[in-house]
């Protein structure tokens, strides 16, 4: 057997451990709109959890001698045409938004993800098939995809989110097959093949982690997109419609009260575009901390 | 031979996350007219930061923070690194050839473009007679039917003519320094030597100096007259090449020639490695930077600082306290 | 068990790896690149063969083919007497365990999110290797202290350690299953000259403590290789075109390729240099795309004559144990 080495001889100027999450925090909280987008997250969150607690009215019954008030004290930000609190409605859009966002978000990358990432791994007619599906899917503008889908589902949060989740499929599966040609050059990755890992066991526990970065900054920045998507259905009458509260609707609602009432398409209007903004100063941060190389490629 | 190059006390710090990297601390050196000059060392140990200082061609976060670089009587360092002096030295007085074949030529540009850039920028040649210039210089360079190649771009040569290519480019301008950093690492051993020959021929044409900035301790055997030694940023032996093989001193350079493998060694030779790490350019202490590897050290290396070069006879010197003839070297202890 | 310990472990036969050149949208095939074309190699047991070349040798490709990682066009690769070159993957997989490689680049070859313990460890689970997590462990740590690395760091990651010893992680992981052959590519030329010894004499000093370990050295450093071999197989273009004794490829090298190629390298003594004969050879490596007729050094060859433009020179025994491949020998 071959003897023991003086093996303590080797460390002596091992480097200092570095601590990859002491560096991530401090990357990521440089830059203080981070921090403000953050907040503004953190603010819509509790609101949605919080709802009930926070909503001074029912925002799906109205009173009906109530309609079309101004902003008062009662009605912060004054009524709809049947009476309902713009308010209360603004907070349990919410949870609209993030349930349509982090759901579709959910199902669109579990898809694009595994779909991209044996498309990259296997290449040949896989490759070809797959993506060429991808391509003609993302041939479609987003919103008249995700139309076309809604209008032939029906309306009703659940459609809305499983057309918005086949919308956002392509982008998913192209990014995380670039990712997983890339990775697929390193040696690493044909060690695992010489040593006879199974396909499964390279893409699973080697590919998918090493591309687990990107696809979250890709996912937080894509949050926002859906929100604004969402929004633009209920816009168009398709998706969720009164007395379901989302912001979308709200605007397509106030549309016609432009004049008199305009906080009714302003309020949800203005709180579409803060969280949007703060999901794409979140995506930014997160990226620049996970991989400073990434910086302006996603 | 008078002196053509001499550089006083060059160090150039870069700023880091983690602190100061000083990768060029403090080097002194000169080259004459004529000569061929190894710099020798492994990768971190400033060969080639040192080189682009003195081309003034570091830039954030790397500053050169002091020393003197006498070229032609001037200090290259009191121009301004993008003035127009500095221009005008580098590439037509002082011309520098890069290890990359591959990224150092303009993918987009033909070579003809290229090499008559040169010749207008510093020679103000007219369009024609850069064109017949440039062919003549492919040819020197050993590039045949130059007339037919010219207007290729570099995609089209392969590594080993791209590098002929950025030699003639080095020439073009008829400079007094060609610095070569790594040439030929990136090619094929056949190929290396084709180049090491056609860059010795062409100095000895020109009537021009060479730097080799190299790791290979073998291609300064070949061509080098004089030899520097570098680690950790600093020179710790320099001689004549006889001086550096034949009677090396410094623990470096004596454990780097028993640790390197030999084409025309013993059977069974054993290789002594050099135990340790390379050092780590941050936050370095101030005594010698060899000492956690050296096998010679005694208690005087670690109280004093880094020995300064020390004049043994003649051009050979070294920056040790020991003499490592008398001493024998000791085993590295259990 | 005892008559296989002389017999070859790998015996290579004819050895043709072609790569097809595809053009236009149903990829119909123009051409090969033939990056090995006709390779007949024996390794034995404990025994190092050196396998040297310049870019385009092929040198990679015949590593490549033994581990199966390409389906080779044609010829044999016999494994401890087994033909293996056409075996399905699942047949393989025995196989794996047996042969290990160790790759050039310390930093693409490790898994950055992997621990150093879980890259080492990895083959073990994959082959089933051991039983409990207590057996794992110890084996790991076993392999770590084998390649001279501090057990106590298994946890660190790829990224803590210096490039020497990412290297020593990726011969760990080449051991885990004790495997009888390990191809090593070019496992040391991104390594500093002075850690290059010490991964050399790790890898000598593994083959004397560990029975029967055999390798394959892939460098294109003929140094380093004939330092460490007892073998050396030099490659131009495809073909094997000299095999010897490392000692007797220095002292009586007789393909001219072999001489311009030691005379290319230099040695690090200006003594020495000054009474050797320089071989600079004309032209560059052919693209293995477009290869000269008959034999593919002669374009370059001093020694060359028309015949041999017309015939492919066959590696013939010279003297014994010498091989040459060139009709003017």
């Amino acid at each position: 057997m071959v003897e023991e080495r003086n093996i303590s001889e080797e460390f002596q100027e091992a480097p200092p451990r570095v601590s990859e999450w002491k560096r991530f925090w401090r990357v990521f909280f440089q830059r203080r709109i981070v921090i403000f987008g953050l907040v503004i997250l953190a603010i819509l969150l509790l609101t949605a959890i919080f709802a009930e607690w926070l909503a001074p009215h029912d925002p799906y019954r109205g009173i009906l001698k109530d309609s079309l008030e101004d902003p008062s004290s009662t009605y912060l930000l004054g009524t709809d045409i049947q009476g309902r609190d713009t308010l209360s409605r603004l907070i349990f859009g919410t949870r609209t938004a993030l349930a349509v966002g982090f759901i579709t978000t959910g199902v669109a990358a579990f898809a694009g993800i595994t779909l991209g990432l044996m498309a990259g791994y296997f290449g040949g007619i896989t490759n070809m098939i797959i993506m060429r599906i991808m391509d003609a899917l993302m041939g479609f503008p987003l919103l008249l995809l995700a139309l076309l889908l809604a209008a032939v589902l029906g309306s009703g949060i659940q459609n809305v989110i499983i057309a918005l989740s086949v919308a956002m499929v392509p982008g998913y599966a192209r990014v995380m097959h670039g990712l997983t040609l890339s990775i697929r050059e390193n040696d690493y990755i044909l060690a695992e093949t010489a040593m006879g890992a199974s396909a499964s066991r390279t893409m699973l526990r080697h590919i998918l982690p090493n591309a687990l970065a990107p696809m979250i900054v890709l996912g937080t920045m894509q949050l926002g997109t859906l929100i604004l998507a969402e929004a633009g259905l209920s816009f168009l009458g398709i998706g969720i419609t009164p007395p379901g509260a989302a912001w979308g609707a709200m605007v397509n609602d106030g549309y016609r009260y432009l004049r008199s009432n305009p906080q009714l398409s302003f309020a949800p209007g203005l709180a579409i575009m803060i969280v949007v903004f703060a999901f794409q100063l979140v995506g930014d941060g997160l990226r620049d901390a996970l991989d400073p190389r990434l910086r302006g490629l996603l | 031979m008078t002196e053509l190059l001499k550089v006083d006390g060059l160090a150039t710090y870069f700023k880091t996350e983690s602190g100061v990297v000083k990768a060029v601390d403090g080097i002194s050196y000169h080259v004459r007219e004529k000569e061929i000059v190894g710099l020798v060392g492994e990768s971190g140990c400033g060969k080639s930061v040192s080189q682009l200082s003195i081309m003034q061609l570091i830039s954030s976060p790397g500053e050169i923070v002091g020393g003197e670089v006498i070229f032609e009587g001037m200090d290259l360092l009191k121009y301004k690194a993008n003035g127009p002096q500095m221009r005008s030295v580098r590439g037509a007085k002082i011309a520098m050839i890069f290890q990359e074949p591959m990224t150092s030529l303009n993918p987009v540009l033909t070579i003809g473009q290229q090499l008559t850039e040169m010749l207008d920028l510093h020679l103000h040649m007219n369009r024609e007679m850069a064109r017949e210039r440039a062919i003549e210089l492919l040819g020197i360079v050993g590039i045949p039917s130059g007339e037919n190649r010219i207007d290729d771009y570099p995609h089209h040569f392969s590594g080993g003519m791209r590098q002929r290519v950025m030699i003639a480019m080095g020439l073009s301008c008829n400079p007094r320094m060609l610095i070569a950093d790594e040439p030929t690492t990136a090619l094929d051993v056949t190929t290396q030597a084709q180049l090491l020959e056609l860059m010795k021929d062409m100095v000895d044409k020109f009537q021009a100096s060479l730097v080799i900035v190299t790791h290979n301790l073998g291609v300064v055997a070949r061509y080098a007259q004089r030899i520097y030694i570098m680690y950790a940023g600093r020179i710790v032996e320099s001689g004549t090449t006889k001086d550096i093989f034949g009677d090396p001193l410094h623990p470096y350079t004596i454990g780097l020639l028993k640790c390197i493998p030999r084409l025309d060694e013993e059977e069974g030779r054993k290789l002594v490695p050099i135990e340790g790490l390379p050092p780590n350019l941050i936050n370095m202490p101030s005594t010698c930077a060899f000492l956690p590897r050296c096998s010679y050290k005694t208690d005087r290396c670690y109280r004093e600082p880094w020995p300064p070069l020390i004049h043994v006879h003649d051009e050979h010197y070294i920056s040790c306290y020991v003499n490592t003839k008398e001493k024998i070297s000791e085993p590295k202890t259990k | 068990m005892n008559q296989k310990q002389n017999d070859a472990i790998l015996d290579i036969e004819d050895l043709k790896m072609y790569f097809p050149v595809t053009r236009g949208l149903l990829r119909h095939k123009v051409a090969d690149v033939k990056a090995v074309d006709g390779v007949t190699l024996k390794l034995k047991t404990g025994e190092t063969l050196g396998l040297v070349g310049e870019s385009g040798c092929g040198k990679t490709t015949v590593g490549r083919c033994v581990l199966r990682l390409y389906q080779p066009t044609a010829g044999q690769i016999l494994f401890q007497g087994e033909d293996i070159s056409s075996y399905p993957e699942k047949r393989l997989r025995a196989i794996r365990s047996k042969i290990a490689l160790i790759f050039q680049d310390p930093y693409s070859s490790l898994d950055p999110r992997q621990s150093a313990g879980n890259i080492v460890g990895e083959p073990l689970k994959i082959h089933q290797w051991v039983g409990s997590k207590a057996e794992y462990n110890e084996r790991v740590e076993h392999l770590f202290s084998l390649v001279g690395l501090d057990p106590s760091m298994t946890d660190r990651f790829p990224h803590e350690f210096s490039g020497g010893q990412r290297q020593r992680i990726g011969v760990a992981r080449a051991l885990a299953c004790d495997p009888s052959l390990i191809i090593c590519d070019e496992p040391i030329s991104a390594l500093d000259v002075s850690i290059q010894a010490q991964i050399i004499n790790l890898l000598e000093e593994l083959q004397e403590g560990l029975q029967g370990l055999s390798y394959l050295f892939i460098a294109h450093d003929l140094s380093v290789v004939r330092h460490i071999s007892d073998r050396v197989a030099v490659m131009y273009l495809g073909r094997v075109v000299e095999i010897t004794k490392s000692r007797e490829l220095y002292d009586n090298p007789l393909h001219p390729y072999t001489k311009a190629l030691l005379s290319a390298i230099p040695i690090a003594d200006p003594f020495v240099e000054e009474s050797r004969e320089r071989i600079i050879l004309k032209g560059e490596v052919p693209s293995p795309l477009n290869p000269p007729p008959g034999c593919s050094f002669h374009p370059r060859c001093f020694m060359a004559i028309p015949e041999c433009s017309q015939v492919v020179p066959p590696l013939r025994e010279i003297s014994d144990g010498h091989q040459v491949a060139c009709i003017r020998v």
